[in-house]
Order: C-alpha cells, then structure tokens, then sequence
C-alpha cells in the first residue's frame, strides 16, 4: 500500500534543481528534472555521504558535489565505475503538488 | 523499420566504428540500424597492433581481444566470422559470401583492412613464406620456432623488426634483409637509424642493408634466400613485411571508385553513398594510413554520418610512430629531413644512449625524432599537431615538458619499473596496476575512457601524463593520444574553441541555443559542459544572459566553499589585505553569533570562517553586508584575491604604494566571473614579498614605474610569470590589467588557468596584442569595464535580501514519531 505525503509544490522546486525535506533527523533530497519528472532520495551520497541535493542535475542523474560521483535518481545506483546505492523514495506529481511515499506503511 | 548496415571486415576500424555508433545512444546509434558483421577471420575483433607482443611472450590472444563474443550479442549484432565476402551487389542492395549466404544492406561499411605485399620473386608462393597481419601468421611464426632454427625478416620497418624481434624471443636465428641503407627510413634520420641498429644488434639480430631479394629457394618448403649480387643466406621461415596493400578488391569489383585505395570523401563515403569505408582499405584525400590512430578518426565521422548527425568531418590525420620492442624507447612523427629554411634543434648523448631532433620552420615543428628517451614525444607531436609557435620556449623544449615530475612521481621511465601498487592518481588512490588492468580487460584506448572506469586522472589532471605513459606502454602506439581537438565532454564532439566561435559568430544566447545548433547529444548537457556553457554565455552576452544557477557547481551557487560535511566556509573580501577594526569586530561577532567553529587566516590575505550552516549563510551575509563587506568569491572560478605588500608607506624599501595600488585593481577586478580562478598580487619592490611572480597577474613595482607579469600559478604546477611590460603608471597598470583579464576571459578553456593557457596560445601572441595594438587593449578593457557593470552586485547582500531564498531553506516536514523512526530504520 502506498502513503503519499504531499511534501511541495513542484514550482517551489528549481527546474533542474532540488528542495531538502528534512523530517527531524533525516534528510530527503526531492529532485526536479528537466521534463519535470520528480525524484526523492536520501540526501547522502553512497560514496563519503555528500548532499546530492547540492549536485547538478543532468537527465535523470545527479552529480555529487564532493567528488564527482553519478547517481541515477530513479535507482539511487551510483553510475559507470563506481558503485553503491542510495536509498530512493517513490515520488510523483500530482495537480502541481509533489508527493513522497516515504515507506512507511 | 530499422535499416541494414552490414560491416565487412571485423577488424580494428570497422569494429571502432560500430562502438562509436552506439555512442550515439538511442534514437541515433544502436535502434537506427540492424547489424551483421561478417568477417574473414575466424576470431572476434581483437588488438591487432598487440600481436607483436604476442609473438614476443609478452601477451596472450585472450589478453588482446577487444570485443567478446558477450558484446556482439549485447548489442543485438548478427556476427558471421570464418566467412568472407567475396561479392556486392549495389542493384540489389546486398552481399555474397563465399559460403553462399546472401544478405541485403540499406547502408554498408566496408573496412577489409590490407594485405601484406609480398613481393613477386621466383619461390614466393612455398611453404614458409608468409606476411605479418593476423592470428594466423602468428600461429605459424610460433609453429615455425618450434621446429626450426633459422629466420629471414625481409624488410627493416616497424613490422619487420617487431616480427624479427619476436621470432628472435622464441628462440630463433634472425637475419633482417634491408633494401636500403638505413633502417625504418621512413620514421628516422639516419642517426636515429644508426643507434636502432646497433641495439638491436646488440639484442642478438644481424642485419644484412642493401639486398635486393631475388629469389626463394627450396623443394617444398622454403630453405633459403638468394639476393641479386648472388649472396645466399639460410632460412626456415621467411617473413615478408616490405609493406602493405590496401585491401580493395571487393570494392574494385563492385565497380566502386578505387585509386590506392577505396576512395572516400570526408564523411567516409565512397562515391555509391549507402557505402561508406573506413580504416586501411581507404584513400582519403590521396593519403592511405597504416596506423590506428588516424582510422579512429575516421570511425568517428563515419559513425556521426550513419548516426545521422553529420556535423562532423575528417580532414586527414598527422601520425607518430613507435617501435614496439621492449627496451627499444623510440619516437618519430611528422617530416624530419631538413629542407631549405628549417632549422633543426638536436640534443645527443651518446653514453646515455639519448638522441632528440626536433625539425622546425615557421617557429612549429614539422618533425621530432626520439631515440632512448621519448617521454616528451605526446608532447611535442601535439605540438606539432596544434600548430603551436615553440618561439617562446623554444631554448628549453628539448629537456621536455617537465610536467611528470612536478607532482612528486618522478620521472617516466621510472614510471614504467614502478610496481602495480604504486600510487599513481593521488586524489582518488587509483594505482598503476588498476589502470593497467582496466586498459587490458576493459579494452581502453583514450585518456578519457581510462579516466572514466578509473577515476584516475579526472580530478586535479597532475597525474595526466603518466596515464598517458601507461596507457602508450600497455595499449601500444594504438591509443588515440590526445586527439587533435578535445571535445568540451562526451555530450558533443565540439571543442571549446568551437563552442566559444559558435557562440560568438552565431549570436547564440542560451544553453539551449547553443546545444541545438552545435547538435549536443544530451537534452540538458552534464555536469562537465553545463558549466561551461554557462560561463561561455555569460562571459560573451555579460549584458543580455541570464545567469543559470542550476548550471554552476555549487559552491558558485550557494556563493560558499562547501565542506566535507555540507557545511560552508564564508570568506569576506578584503581589499588588498587591508582591514580596520571595526571590520575584525563585525566578523568576530558574526562568528559569536552564528557559532562558527572556526577561524583562520588564509593563504589570500583575510579570513576564512569555516563550518557554516547552509540556513545561517543569508543571515551571516546581511551582517556582513551591513559592516561593508561584500563575498570574497573564495568559492569561483572567478576573481579571487589581490595579495599586496606593506609597500612605500611603510616599509623602508618600497618603492611605490603597492597596497594602495592592490586596493585599485581589486576594486576593478572584483566579481568577475573566469574561465578558471583568477589571483592578482602587487609587490612593492623586487623583494617581492607579495609573490607576484606566481599570479595570473602580477605587478612588480620598481623604482622608475611597474612590471606586469602574467601567467603564473602556485598551485598543483608551480609556473612562474612572463614578463608583459613595463610601465609608468598606475592608470595604465589599470588598464592592461582589464584588458589581459578580458582577453583571457573570451578566449581561454573553460577550467583552464592562466598559466596553461599562456602556453597553449603563446606569450608572443598575447604581447603583440597587449603591447603593440592599442586599439584592441583599450577595446578589451572596455568590454571588461562593460562586462564589471553587471557582475558587481554583490551577490552575498542580493542573497540576504532575499534572492534565491529556496536554495537555503530546506523543507520541514512533521511526520510522527514512529514513522521517523521507521524511515531511519530503511535508510
Ligand atoms: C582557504 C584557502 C587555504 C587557506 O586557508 O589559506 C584555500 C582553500 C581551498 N583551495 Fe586553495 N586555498 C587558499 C589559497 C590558495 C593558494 C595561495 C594563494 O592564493 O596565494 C593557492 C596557490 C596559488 C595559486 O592558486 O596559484 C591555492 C591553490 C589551490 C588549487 C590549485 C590551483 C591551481 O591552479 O593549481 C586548488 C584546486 C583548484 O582550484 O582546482 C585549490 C582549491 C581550494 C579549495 C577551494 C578546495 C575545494 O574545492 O574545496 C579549498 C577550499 C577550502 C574551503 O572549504 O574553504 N587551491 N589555494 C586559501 C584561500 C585564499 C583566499 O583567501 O581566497
Ligand atoms: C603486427 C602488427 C603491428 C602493428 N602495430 C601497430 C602499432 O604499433 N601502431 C599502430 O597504430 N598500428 C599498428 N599496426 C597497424 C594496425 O593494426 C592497422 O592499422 C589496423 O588494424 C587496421 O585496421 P582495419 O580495420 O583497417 O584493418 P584490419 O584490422 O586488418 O581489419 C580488416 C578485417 O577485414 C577482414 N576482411 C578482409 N576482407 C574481407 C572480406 N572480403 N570479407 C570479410 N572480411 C574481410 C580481414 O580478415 C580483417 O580481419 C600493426 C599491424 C600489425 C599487423
Ligand atoms: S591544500 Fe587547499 S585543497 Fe588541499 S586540503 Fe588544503 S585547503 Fe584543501
Ligand atoms: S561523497 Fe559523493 S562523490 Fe564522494
């Protein structure tokens, strides 16, 4: 079962950019694409932690700020020769609003 | 409905091409055609340049196969191996193999490669005669050293000495027949030729120069070889490499255009259009190539014209040569006899078995010939290949480039003893054995392959050169050294220069623009072009282009250094190094205030505050803002700082106000946005306390005025300034300052210093249009003043008055206990 939490407005995200949902003591990184498709994932890169909400965003991956790393948003796999994976949340636009399932049925 | 491609000939060329097509990606590469390979040989695509190390012992034919059987049925290719094409059809669109198949093309690609010539004397056709080219003759050549002793290698070129050398390795007796006097006469001059020679003697090979070959001798089998003055020498084996014959039969009998070769146009079509040909078989623009380098070039343009993109074409190719014989370090490119008007720069040291000539004209170089130590060969042949004028440093160009041992590796020879473990990438710790194995497993050939599968060389560059070391010395002359251009990323085959007069010449004024017209692969670029882009646009349109945040990296976008934590570090500007106490007091407070875990004084002369939280930047910078400061931009690739010294007022020895003057060029300077960072300083005497002759603009002041110094850089490769000129005062400090910042900010590499940039385009260039056309300086200086209009607003108080206010405001969501919990406990 899903449990959509309506987390902002797609318009308050920056096109090819990201907002920060912090929820206490997590961080969530909600992305907008370029064809704006959205995307939530732990804001921690698999490689030393960096925010990827800070990273640019190209296609439907994301950049690390701290060291290059590449995340495909839709999987959380970090991309070419790296790898690991950061957790992803289902995400989806609905009359303008984003929603994050946050798993927690 | 997808179209047919067949490629004839499963070899290095066609196969290139096929990888090159994929690139393209979808809608362009791999779904636009279905494709079959057919191929003579009985074996998938592998490294042909590597079967001289195979018959050396030194590889295996498992360590030299490019493509496994896995990546043909990965990408969906119909492969027929063990079966040549022995007719086209172009009425009926199709090819017949020898076996019978019958298979129809929309668009075909032939790439058959050449034959070895074998020269027409009585006794050619017996039984151990054969040429150097595939699988096959290495077979036999290792059969041959089994069960015989005595080798004839007729021909002493590149594949002859690396067939004679690897015969010799299995045991064998080898003679090296020659026609002419001087070995590989094509690549060396006759010194070079001479110490080649003698160390290949040395090594245990006998040369016989001058022989004409007249005939083969023996029953069945050959036992020997007869010469024209009527010598006779002993031989087992005979192997011809007297040179090759582009292979264009198939096409000839297709009636398609051939001269030498399969003549091609500049997108590798031949003149039936749905058949294009690329690698040895072809005659492009009356040059046939023997050497991989120039055949992936031509893969290239020919898989952007099947990919039907076309905005590329292939102009023809300088190659280099190297001989691939362990021990044997010799380098040879472009055209080395001396003719009328060129000057020849020669160094020679016989004990150390070290010969450099380099052949200039026009303050180029034409050729290089390297014997014993060849390091600086990628160095001068991309020289050579870019057409740099050498004028200004043409007095050291033979001791190298220096580039190697700057990082602390040591030299490169030294970098082919050093162990797998040894540590070549020191900011991702990728060692020599990981490149290595990525090169032979994953089958590399370019610096940017190996920088993409491991990481080595994709951070601060300093290691570059010993990449390129490794990669020469596992992958053989093969690998595409620095390509003539450098595309700006894998997004485009454009160059930044093309970019930069694309933007200019077509009045592109968006990203959008841009990556349409020049046909970019991606929709929105990458983390690598974005950037750039952005900084192209900006600096050429200051007046009319929206700056894209989301296109600078974010240190530029959140305007702090971010910390391995996520925090920032906020540096206020302070103009040239002054500061009054009531300043300090407002940064003390600020830090009191938003419990900055740090301070330090920092390398550019004013304080660094460290640990930052992103929310408390804006608030932190409205404090700021209210004592004065405005961002120090420690952060951009941008104007940085101007380091200045006590100077006239003060110091007993000064010459000339120097701080005073630092504060001028700071306020002129400030916010702008550079290709790379950007750091002046100003010293009021030669004592130089400032260290001006680091800076990317730096002023010395002396007593009768001050000396402008440009291109300097302290960091990673410590370069020490040139001299631009003198002058007499502070207004014209001013003006030459713009105008050399402005010229480097249209012309310079995105990312790319001062320092290398100065080098690339030559100090000459930029002095003659610094110094000696007015005109053009103070034009420069103006576009800067005009281009300084809209970059300083200070972009701290913009911030704090609540510009891009989303960017530092996360989201708070207040979701239950348990659910919190829950989610720490997924991620
Ligand atoms: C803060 C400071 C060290 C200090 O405490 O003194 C510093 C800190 C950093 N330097 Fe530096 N550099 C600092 C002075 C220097 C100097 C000395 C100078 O300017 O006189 C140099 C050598 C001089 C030169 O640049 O030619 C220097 C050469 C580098 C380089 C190598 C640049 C090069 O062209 O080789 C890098 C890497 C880069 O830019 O790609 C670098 C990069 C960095 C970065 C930005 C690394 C990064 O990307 O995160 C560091 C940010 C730390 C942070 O989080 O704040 N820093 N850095 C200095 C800030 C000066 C300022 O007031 O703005
Ligand atoms: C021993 C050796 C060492 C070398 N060393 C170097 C070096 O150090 N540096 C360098 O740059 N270059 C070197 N070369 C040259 C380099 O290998 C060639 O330039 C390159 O392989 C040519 O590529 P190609 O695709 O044009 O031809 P090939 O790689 O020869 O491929 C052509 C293929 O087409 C097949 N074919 C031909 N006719 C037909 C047909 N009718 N039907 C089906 N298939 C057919 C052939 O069997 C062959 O497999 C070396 C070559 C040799 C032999
Ligand atoms: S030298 Fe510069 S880049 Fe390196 S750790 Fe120190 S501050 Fe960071
Ligand atoms: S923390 Fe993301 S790449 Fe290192």
């Amino acid at each position: 079962m899903s449990n959509w939490t309506e987390v902002v407005e797609l318009e308050a995200i920056p096109s090819m950019g990201s907002r920060v949902v912090e929820t206490g003591e997590i961080q969530i990184a909600v992305f907008r694409t370029a064809d704006n498709k959205v995307f939530a994932i732990k804001n921690a890169c698999p490689h030393k932690g960096g925010p990827l909400s800070e990273g640019i965003v190209h296609g439907t991956s994301v950049t690390c700020p701290l060291h290059n790393w590449k995340i495909d948003l839709a999987s959380g796999e970090a991309l070419g020769p790296d790898e690991g994976c950061a957790n992803v949340f289902p995400a989806k636009v609905e009359n303008g609003q984003v929603f994050v399932d946050f798993l927690i049925v | 409905m997808k179209q047919k491609l067949i490629l004839i000939g499963n070899g290095m060329a066609g196969v290139r091409t096929l990888e090159e097509l994929f690139k393209h990606g979808e809608g362009a590469g791999s779904d636009l055609y279905d494709v079959t390979v057919i191929g003579a040989e009985p074996h998938p695509n592998y490294n042909r340049i590597m079967l001289s190390p195979v018959l050396a012992s030194e590889k295996t034919i498992d360590d030299i196969i490019l493509n496994s059987l896995d990546w043909y049925a990965e990408n969906n290719i119909e492969l027929i191996t063990g079966d040549a094409v022995s007719e086209i059809n172009r009425v009926k669109q199709c090819v017949i193999t020898e076996s019978g198949k019958q298979i129809d093309y929309d668009r075909l690609l032939i790439a058959t490669g050449s034959n070895p010539f074998i020269i027409p004397v009585p006794g050619a056709e017996k039984e151990g005669v054969i040429g150097f080219r595939d699988i096959h003759d290495v077979h036999t050549m290792l059969d041959a050293a089994q069960k015989y002793k005595k080798a004839v290698v007729i021909g002493g070129g590149l594949l002859g000495l690396e067939a004679a050398n690897g015969l010799m390795k299995q045991g064998m007796d080898v003679t090296v027949v020659h026609l002419l006097d001087s070995l590989m006469e094509r690549q060396l001059d006759k010194t070079a030729s001479e110490m080649l020679k003698l160390s290949l003697e040395e090594k245990g090979l006998r040369f016989m120069m001058e022989a004409q070959t007249a005939e083969i001798i023996g029953d069945k089998r050959v036992s020997a070889v007869k010469f024209a003055d009527g010598s006779e020498v002993e031989a087992d084996l005979v192997v011809m490499a007297v040179g090759i014959r582009p292979n264009m039969s198939l096409a000839q009998k297709a009636g398609i255009h051939c001269e030498r070769g399969v003549v091609v146009n500049d997108t590798m079509q031949t003149y039936d259009p749905k058949i294009y040909a690329v690698g040895e078989c072809v005659q492009h623009r009356n040059e046939c190539y023997g050497l991989v380098a120039p055949l992936f070039e031509q893969a290239k343009v020919a898989a952007n014209h099947l990919a039907q993109v076309g905005s590329t074409r292939y102009l023809g190719s300088i190659t280099s040569t190297k001989l691939k014989v362990t021990g044997i370090d010799l380098f040879s490119a472009g055209d080395f006899d001396e003719i009328d008007g060129d000057e020849t720069l020669v160094l020679q040291d016989p004990s150390q078995g070290v010969y450099k000539k380099l052949v200039i004209r026009d303050d180029k170089i034409k050729g290089a010939v390297m014997y014993g130590d060849t390091m600086d060969g990628t160095w001068y042949f991309q020289l050579m290949r870019d057409e740099t004028s050498i004028a200004d440093f043409r007095n050291t160009i033979l001791f190298g480039q220096h580039d190697l041992g700057d990082a602390g590796h040591g030299d490169a020879s030294a970098v082919m003893a050093l162990p797998d473990s040894a540590e070549i990438c020191g900011c991702n710790g990728v060692c020599k054995g990981d490149i290595v194995n990525a090169i032979s497993k994953e089958g590399l050939f370019t610096l940017a392959e190996v920088q993409a599968h491991t990481k080595a060389s994709s951070s601060c560059g300093s290691c570059t050169g010993l990449v390129e070391a490794i990669l020469a010395s596992t992958v053989g002359e093969g690998y595409d050294k620095t390509p003539n251009k450098k595309a700006v990323c894998g997004c485009t085959d454009h160059s930044h220069d093309e970019v930069i007069n694309a933007i200019k010449e077509h009045e592109l004024k968006s990203m959008q623009a841009v990556r349409e017209f020049l046909e970019w692969k991606t929709p929105d670029g990458c983390a690598a072009c974005r950037p750039a882009l952005n900084y192209y646009l900006l600096a050429r349109w200051p007046e009319e282009y929206a700056d894209d945040a989301q296109s600078r990296f974010i240190n530029e976008r959140a305007h702090g250094n971010i910390q391995k934590d996520g925090t920032y570090s906020v540096v206020p500007r302070m103009f040239g190094g002054l500061v009054k106490p009531n300043e300090l007091r407002a940064i003390a407070d600020v830090c009191d205030k938003y419990d900055v875990p740090e301070m330090k004084v920092t390398g550019g002369q004013r304080i660094d505050l460290f640990g930052v939280k992103k929310e408390d930047l804006p608030p932190m910078w409205k404090d700021l803002s209210a004592a004065g400061f405005v961002s120090g931009h420690a952060y951009g690739k941008a104007m940085r700082t101007v380091k200045t010294c006590a100077g006239k007022n003060w110091c007993r020895f000064g010459t000339q106000d120097s701080t005073g003057l630092g504060v001028k060029l700071e306020e002129l300077t400030w916010g702008s946005w550079m290709p790379h960072k950007f750091k002046l300083a100003v010293s009021g005497c030669p004592r130089n306390c400032a260290e001006a002759t680091i800076k990317d603009f730096g002023v010395v002041a002396v007593d009768s005025g001050y000396e402008l110094l440009i291109g300097g850089n302290g960091g990673i490769k410590v370069r020490v300034t040139d001299l631009l000129t003198k002058v007499e005062t502070e207004e014209q400090v001013l003006e030459y300052c713009g105008a050399f910042c402005q010229m480097y900010r249209e012309e310079a590499h995105y990312l790319e210093r001062t320092a290398p940039w100065v080098e690339r385009v030559g100090l000459s260039g930029i002095k003659a249009r610094l110094l000696n056309d007015d005109v053009e300086r103070k034009a420069l200086a103006a576009r800067f003043a005009i281009s300084q209009k809209y970059a300083q607003i200070d972009p701290w108080k913009a911030r704090a008055e609540g510009e891009a206010a989303h960017e530092f405001t996360p989201l708070k969501l207040q979701l239950d206990a348990g659910s919190e919990e829950k989610i720490l406990e997924i991620s």
